[in-house]
């Protein structure tokens, strides 16, 4: 095995890393903007809208790069569980990548409203407006969020756990720097 | 340096505290973001919370300005708003409109007496697709000066302690005015016959990129009568809205629009404060309602007449009020669409609100 199909291609590291601040700003901005009366609620909501534009088009490219890339694979001695773990929440991660910014325009539009980004970019609508369709939307980006959320904290201590527990070169195969030791086998 | 045990030998339970540590600081940080440590934070939930009478709000309507009539018709642009705003709706032309005419209230089925604040809400658009959405009352200023004060302004409203408004007043010396205009200014008997004023201070951005400071007023065409309150309670509890249907049936309503631009100086963070009346006033264009609807089944009910829903030209200025307003908004929107079987459209029997 050589060192470089240990590691995800440089692309896609920097897709990672760059989608994971976008991510993480974007649930904190969601969950400040709706407990705030403030002057920022302006300013948050647009940028709630367009980094979620971002990320969508940003995912999109990652799962194409994902899928002509591939991925390094896990170390032979991760317990199946583990693996199945690893497997089933980096399909929901991609999932709500995906997901979330499409209920947003789609609660958005459900619910009448122009879809105004920075640089007075207006999407067009994407669905038909509709109390019933908002709300189920709306409950949806809401939930969503959480679980999100909760996923990621998994995911950082997943990783957490290959570099600082297991260290079986997981976490460095996405990790930047140079592909120098990590002792996978 | 010398004998440290392979690392793989280490016991692991540094790591995992550390791991929890990580996991435990994300998950804090989420939670102060969303406010659940700071019970103090005036969040859009609090807000509507005071305005909700004893026995709940109406579920389904709007939880404030809850009694109103749809109408549409049209915003007809003079062109003289182009050297203040290059937002398309100041040029020269007509502009599709769809409004709500309401006044002050969580009741849905309030006696239209009972409220001295009335209210428009409006929405134009232009064919580049910019929305111009904007709810305006009929006061010449607002009550108070900040968010924070008209929170205390329904605390203090809803409060059993005999003195809370006395309280209030001291706190909060603006309202005083607000009284005086309550207390003075006449009663009309039609909602054709009020102005409509914004209030709030937005800046229109010209083509060269220059910012404006404005707020912008609707003056009716229409000849005002005036009234007192007990004549106008004698017309009935649905005065209005009949009134402005058969008004409307007989001819279209305008109102000219009226943008006052402030001079350098004036405040434009505080509506409860009036800018001097010899500020410049440019007419830039009418609005004409030509057709009125029951709110249940009028296309103005699913609107959120959201004050920070701006085309390309305007934005807001460091009022406060719109940013608190659209928070508040929002909230209001999403709980009553969510609860939109409370308050069912009727398009067969098409009957009035």
């Amino acid at each position: 095995m050589t060192a470089r199909n240990l590691r995800f291609t440089t692309l896609q590291r920097v897709l990672h890393w760059l989608m994971a601040i976008c991510i993480l700003a974007m649930l904190f901005i969601g969950v400040g903007m709706v407990s705030t009366v403030m002057p920022k609620y302006v300013p948050l909501l647009a940028t709630h809208k367009t980094l979620g534009i971002a990320i969508l088009v940003l995912a999109v490219i990652r799962i194409a790069v994902r899928l002509r890339s591939g991925t390094p694979p896990l170390p032979r001695d991760l317990p199946e569980p583990m693996r199945l773990a690893a497997k089933l929440s980096h399909y929901a991660l991609y999932a709500l990548m995906i997901a979330m910014p499409l209920l947003g325009w789609g609660m958005l539009s459900a619910g009448g409203y122009p879809v105004v980004l920075f640089g007075g970019v207006t999407l067009p609508s994407i669905l038909p407006h509709s109390d019933s369709l908002h709300t189920l939307l709306w409950n949806a980006h809401f939930t969503l969020a959480f679980a999100f959320f909760a996923l990621i904290l998994l995911h950082i201590a997943a990783g957490l756990f290959h570099a600082l527990v297991r260290r079986d070169g997981v976490f460095e195969s996405m990790a930047g720097g140079k592909a120098s030791n990590a002792p996978v086998e | 340096m010398t004998d440290l045990p392979p690392p793989q030998q280490r016991s692991p339970l540094g790591s995992l505290v550390l791991i929890a540590a990580v996991v435990a600081a994300g998950a804090a940080a989420f939670a102060y973001t969303a406010g659940w440590f700071s019970p103090d934070r005036l969040t859009p939930a609090k807000l509507l919370q005071a305005f909700a009478p004893a026995n709940g709000p109406a579920l389904g309507h709007r939880r404030n300005h809850a009694k109103g009539i749809c109408f549409t018709g049209m915003f007809e642009a003079n062109g003289n708003g182009v050297a203040l705003s290059r937002a398309q709706v100041f040029a020269t032309g007509q502009y599709p409109v769809v409004g709500r005419f309401n006044f002050s209230t969580v009741d849905p089925n309030a006696s239209d007496a009972t409220s001295r604040v009335r209210g428009m809400g409006l929405q134009i658009s232009t064919p580049d697709g910019g929305v111009w959405r904007s709810a305006m009352i009929d006061p010449p200023f607002f009550p108070v000066a900040s968010p924070d004060a008209f929170y205390a302004l329904l605390q203090a409203s809803a409060s059993k302690d005999p003195d809370a408004m006395k309280n209030f007043a001291g706190a909060h010396p603006e309202i005083q005015a607000f009284g005086a205009w309550a207390g003075t200014a006449p009663w009309h008997a039609s909602y054709a016959e009020e102005p409509y004023n914004g209030l709030n201070a937005f800046l229109f951005v010209d083509k060269t990129g220059a910012e404006h400071a404005v707020r912008w007023s609707l003056r009716p065409q229409a000849q005002a009568t005036s009234m007192s309150a007990e004549d106008f309670a004698k017309l009935g509890p649905d005065h209005l809205a009949e009134e402005i249907t058969a008004r409307v049936g007989k001819e279209p309503q305008r109102w000219t629009m009226a943008v006052t631009v402030a001079n350098p100086g004036d405040p434009t963070a505080d509506p409860s404060k009036e800018w001097p009346a010899d500020r410049t006033v440019v007419e830039v264009g009418a609005l004409t309602v030509d057709k009125i609807q029951a709110e249940a089944d009028g296309p103005c009910r699913d609107i959120n007449f959201d004050p920070t829903i701006l085309p390309d030209g305007i934005k807001v200025s460091d009022d406060p009020f719109p940013a608190a307003r659209s928070a508040a908004y929002a909230r209001s929107f999403d709980l009553r669409t969510s609860e939109a079987k409370s308050y069912p459209r009727n398009e067969a029997t098409g009957t009035q609100p």
